[in-house]
């Protein structure tokens, strides 16, 4: 059915204000990212100039991109699936009949509402050698301590658990949202089944709650890519880009050598794989997940 | 024809009608960032003596915007540059001055000053902080906050290890010997930071070796050189074979408070940080030169003035004019005091002021002596992508990575290929 003619400009109009803004803060610079990755960096002497994928090719070349993408995966797989156990176990923990249960509800939540600066500032001193948190506990209890940011086997880990330490306690929030929409009644006729605690959670109440983990884990990973901002502050991407991951890599291509042409070509690739991931979680996970 | 020879002529009439507007308002104002380094309300100290140069100055403005550090202030000077509203000064760091000339974006003093007295101004300051304002005979840059690299040490653990407190080490085997008689089961000898700025200190131990780390034209490295690669071993062995420094990278960022809380009795760091540590220290402290192994050598840092291209004739006067406010020698030793950074000319260190300030707290002077022994930062073409090949190669080194030869190699490999363009 054919809408008459003066819907379809009112429609438009309303639709309009979200749309300036979408294209002008969202299509217009992804157009001109992809547009500037295929030029050469310019400066004032020497403009830049077409060079079709060359900055691509500069990039499978460039061994720093390919450990930065390698830490990026080991990062994600370190992070997500541990967050997401931690996220459920927590809610699970906080959704019981618990004296001062708001309390631990927010024990949990409080490293979100963190400023992230502000955290890594405090991981950064958990983690110094010797006045470290961490080392003075392992020398108290007769252990030596170790230099976790300046060793390169111990940096990206130790990011790492920063990481699922902030990230565990926001998803908290949504299964604990979502177990609390779980009718009662499932749990007892359940119970009168005879289902036992593990068969009622594996059975009954993980399927109910794939929604919420399809949404964590989408958010996850995003959050896993977009990750920037500790490392500014704990490790600067090193020892030896030993802990440096793509979009500070981004960063630095960008900001600090001015190799903005490079950076774009960087940022097409990283757009690429998330909105990849993306089509993924949507179309593959989507169809096992159930909804009410 | 004719109707364009009208054109042209009722352009130049507008033009000079807006020149004579413009003339006639004579205020000049001026838009300058500037970054903060180190910590401090320095703010209010650059505000203050921004007040004082306009009281003196009625016929200029100044916006002077605190920019953040020196990353932040460039991007945010380069980003006014091309957004068509130019800042016309900036304070920014010393060694930006390549990429600045190449972004043409700044002009040379030598084309802003007119009289001799001027001229003779730029002959003013110590020569070694005119090392990375300098380059292809020409002034870029005017030193304002100026620091060098100093060996801070307790006094008091020096005393317990049975060392002379007034004596610290003045070469390398001084360091290493003194750092193992220091160096207990709870605290190290001595730390290098190798975060942050690890080029920098690099560039201290390998001057003190005997070689710089580039040229003055800032189109090529020396990161191979056999008295680099020496240099490098020499950081290496310190944590591991004298074992007088941990092993692996040592924090930029938590250093202070490693020497602050006695885990460490030496520690290089920039003289910056003079002030800070003399308010927060409960022991005794001393400040050193840096030891020689061939030489002493540090490296300078810090950021300096430059005056940007799109300025008005007017406007350039009026930057220069400010600057010279700022970096005169009451100034200059105003700064010093509060900061711990050093006065920018000899006649900085012949003020009343700090005259008196030196006899109370020698240690002030340290960073000056040491210009006698300076050169200046890693600073060449193609700068940032340079200094983090030499950033990542060191930390390779100090975490066993690479050995130190090979990873140096690496380091001078690209820098070669980054750098052949300028040569």
């Amino acid at each position: 059915m054919l809408l008459p003619r003066k819907n379809h400009v009112h429609a438009w109009l309303l639709l309009m204000p979200a749309a300036i803004l979408l294209i002008a803060f969202t299509h217009y610079p992804t157009v001109t990212t992809v547009v500037k990755s295929l030029f050469s960096k310019g400066t004032a002497i020497r403009p830049s100039r077409f060079t079709g994928l060359d900055n691509y090719g500069m990039m499978m070349a460039d061994p720093v991109f390919w450990k930065v993408l390698g830490n990026n995966l080991w990062f994600a797989l370190g992070t997500i699936p541990t967050s997401i156990a931690l996220a459920i176990l927590m809610a699970l923990f906080v959704n019981r009949a618990l004296p001062g249960r708001s309390l631990v509800r927010m024990a949990y939540f409080t490293p979100t509402i963190l400023p992230m600066i502000a955290v890594a500032n405090i991981w950064l001193f958990f983690y110094t050698p010797d006045i470290g948190l961490i080392d003075q506990i392992l020398t108290g209890v007769g252990l030596s301590g170790h230099n976790w940011l300046g060793d390169p086997a111990t940096v990206l880990p130790a990011v790492m658990v920063m990481t699922i330490w902030k990230e565990a306690g926001f998803f908290m929030i949504f299964y604990l949202a979502a177990m609390q929409n779980i009718p009662p009644e499932l749990k007892e006729a359940a119970r009168l089944e005879g289902a036992g605690r593990w068969t009622y959670f594996f059975r009954v109440m993980f399927p109910l709650l794939m929604p919420t983990t399809l949404f964590v884990f989408i958010n996850a990973v995003l959050n896993s890519f977009k990750l920037v901002d500790h490392l500014f502050v704990l490790t600067k991407g090193g020892p030896d880009n030993a802990s440096n991951l793509l979009l500070y890599y981004i960063f630095e291509t960008a900001f600090s050598y001015f190799e903005t042409h490079y950076a774009a070509a960087l940022t097409v690739v990283l757009l690429l794989l998330l909105a990849g991931m993306a089509l993924g979680q949507f179309f593959i996970l989507d169809k096992r997940v159930h909804y009410r | 024809m004719r109707q364009k020879m009208h054109l042209t002529v009722m352009g130049l009439l507008l033009t000079v009608c807006l020149m004579a507007g413009t003339a006639a308002a004579k205020q000049t104002e001026l838009t300058m960032y500037y970054p903060v380094a180190v910590g401090g309300p320095l703010t209010q100290v650059i505000d203050g003596m921004v007040d004082e140069f306009m009281a003196e100055n009625p016929g200029i403005k100044v916006n002077a915007i605190y920019a953040g550090n020196y990353n932040d202030a460039r991007i945010k000077a380069l980003a006014a540059l091309k957004s068509g509203r130019p800042a016309q000064l900036s304070v920014l760091f010393s060694i930006d001055i390549y990429e600045l000339i190449e972004q043409d974006a700044i002009v040379a003093f030598d084309d802003v000053v007119q009289t001799a007295e001027e001229k003779a101004w730029l002959d003013s300051f110590h020569p070694t902080l005119m090392e990375n304002g300098k380059t292809g005979g020409k002034t870029w840059g005017i030193p304002f906050q100026r620091s060098t690299i100093v060996m801070y040490y307790n006094k008091d653990l020096f005393k317990q290890a049975g060392l002379d407190p007034e004596q610290p080490p003045a070469t390398w085997d001084e360091m290493v010997s003194m750092g193992k008689q220091l160096t207990a089961s709870d605290r190290w000898g001595i730390m290098i930071p190798s975060t942050g700025y690890p080029y920098w200190m690099f560039g201290a131990l390998a001057m003190q070796n005997g070689q710089v780390l580039m040229n003055g034209d800032g189109n090529a490295t020396y990161f191979d050189h056999p008295a680099v690669i020496e240099a490098l071993q020499f950081w290496k062995d310190l944590g591991g074979k004298h074992g007088v420094m941990p092993a692996g990278t040592i924090e930029w960022g938590t250093l202070r408070q490693n020497f602050l809380e006695g885990k460490t009795a030496m520690m290089w760091h920039s003289t910056g940080n003079l002030t800070a540590v003399k308010d927060n220290a409960d022991f005794d402290f001393g400040v050193a030169m840096l030891p020689a192994s061939k030489r002493r050598g540090t490296p300078t840092g810090g950021g300096n003035f430059y005056i940007f291209k799109q300025t008005a004739p007017d406007e350039r006067r009026a930057a220069m004019q400010l600057i010279k406010f700022m970096t005169g020698p009451e100034n200059s030793a105003r700064w010093s005091m509060k900061t711990g950074y050093m006065g920018v000319s000899p006649a900085a260190y012949n003020t009343e002021a700090l005259k008196d300030y030196v006899s109370e707290f020698p240690y002030a002077a340290v960073a000056r002596d040491q210009l006698d022994y300076a050169t200046a930062e890693l600073s060449t073409y193609q700068t940032g992508r340079i200094r983090k090949t030499l950033d990542d190669a060191i930390q390779a080194a100090l975490t066993g990575a690479k050995a130190p030869e090979a990873a140096l190699k690496e380091a001078q490999g690209v820098a070669d290929r980054l750098l052949k363009p300028y040569r």
